[in-house]
C-alpha cells in the first residue's frame, strides 16, 4: 500500500484513459471531444514515464516527448479546422457535420 | 512515504479535474479543469525523476496548448450550455473502462512476460535533462527531426486555416457591409 509500484501507475493510467474515452462517447461539442483526446494522450504520457523509471530505460520518456509533439500539431490543425466550420456553420456540434443521408 | 502521499494526492486531484472535464456542461468550466489537470499530470513525472518531461509538460501544455484553445474558445459561443448526447450511461462507461484496460493490457502483456530489455540504460550521476539531450540526439535524431517538420506544416495549416479573412474587422463595418459579407458566405457554402 505504502509502496509505490508500477501497478500503481497503471491502474492510474487506465482510470484516466476510461475518462476521456467516456467523455469522447458522451460529447457532442467538438471542443470538449478536443479536450476528451488531450486527456486520453495525457494519460498514455504517464504510463510511458512509469514503465520507463520502473525500467530504467529512457525509450518511454523519448515516446512522451513525440506524443506531446504530436497533439501539439494535432491541436494547431484541428482548431484551425474548427474555426473555419464555426466561420461557415455557426456551430461546432458534432450532429450538424451529417451530410450524408441514409 | 511521502512518495506514496504525493502519488495519491496527485492521482485524486487529477482524476477529479479530468471527471470535471468530461461531465461539465460550460465550456470554460472544461477548460479550466483541464489546465488544472495538465498541471497535476506533471507532477507525476517529477515523482518518476523524469524531471525535463515534466517542464516540458508544464510548458507544452499548460503553456502553449491550454493558451491555444483559449483564443481558439474567443470564436466559438461558449457561454451556452453544452448539449449532450443522450445515451445509455452504463453502455458508454462500459465501453470505455473495456477499452481502457484492453490497452493496458496490449502494453503490459510484453512487462509481465520479461520480454524487455533496457535499449538505451540509464547513466549514473548524470541529470535527467543531460541524459534525455544524449539519447534524443544520437539514437532519436531522426525522429525528433521529423517531429519538428511535422510542427512546422502543422503550424502553417493553423495559420492558413484560421487565418482567412483575418483582415476583416466586424466592429470596424457597418451593419450593410456585415450582412453583405454574410450574403457572400453563404453563396460560398452552397456551391
Amino acid at each position: 500500500m505504502m509502496e509505490i509500484g508500477l501497478n500503481h501507475y497503471l491502474i492510474l493510467s487506465t482510470i484516466l484513459f476510461a475518462i476521456g474515452l467516456v467523455g469522447i462517447m458522451r460529447r457532442k461539442n467538438l471542443l470538449l471531444l478536443f479536450f476528451a483526446t488531450e486527456i486520453l494522450l495525457n494519460a498514455v504520457n504517464i504510463a510511458f514515464a512509469a514503465i520507463s523509471h520502473y525500467y530504467g530505460d529512457l525509450t518511454g520518456q523519448m515516446f512522451a516527448f513525440f506524443v506531446i509533439a504530436i497533439a501539439a500539431s494535432e491541436l494547431a490543425v484541428g482548431l484551425g479546422l474548427l474555426i473555419v466550420w464555426y466561420k461557415r456553420h455557426g456551430t461546432i456540434d458534432l450532429d450538424t457535420m451529417t451530410s450524408m443521408r441514409g | 512515504m511521502f512518495e506514496a502521499i504525493a502519488f495519491y494526492l496527485f492521482a485524486f486531484l487529477t482524476i477529479a479535474m479530468f471527471f470535471i472535464t468530461v461531465t461539465t456542461s460550460q465550456a470554460l468550466y472544461a477548460l479550466s479543469a483541464l489546465a488544472a489537470g495538465m498541471i497535476f499530470i506533471s507532477a507525476f513525472f517529477f515523482i518518476l525523476g523524469a524531471d525535463f518531461l515534466g517542464a516540458v509538460q508544464i510548458i507544452v501544455y499548460t503553456g502553449a496548448v491550454m493558451a491555444l484553445y483559449a483564443f481558439g474558445m474567443m470564436f466559438f459561443d461558449t457561454t451556452r450550455e453544452v448539449k449532450e448526447k443522450k445515451g445509455n450511461k452504463f453502455i458508454i462507461v462500459g465501453l470505455a473502462t473495456l477499452a481502457a484496460i484492453m490497452v493496458v493490457v496490449i502494453f503490459v502483456a510484453p512487462l509481465v512476460s520479461d520480454n524487455i530489455n533496457a535499449f538505451y540504460p540509464m547513466v549514473e550521476g548524470v541529470g535527467n535533462t543531460q541524459e534525455v539531450g544524449m539519447v534524443l540526439f544520437t539514437k532519436y535524431l531522426i525522429p525528433f527531426e521529423v517531429a519538428a517538420v511535422m510542427l512546422l506544416v502543422a503550424m502553417v495549416a493553423g495559420i492558413v486555416l484560421a487565418g482567412k479573412k483575418m483582415d476583416l474587422s466586424i466592429t470596424l463595418m457597418t451593419d450593410a457591409e456585415i450582412i453583405d459579407m454574410k450574403k457572400d458566405t453563404k453563396k460560398e457554402t452552397l456551391s
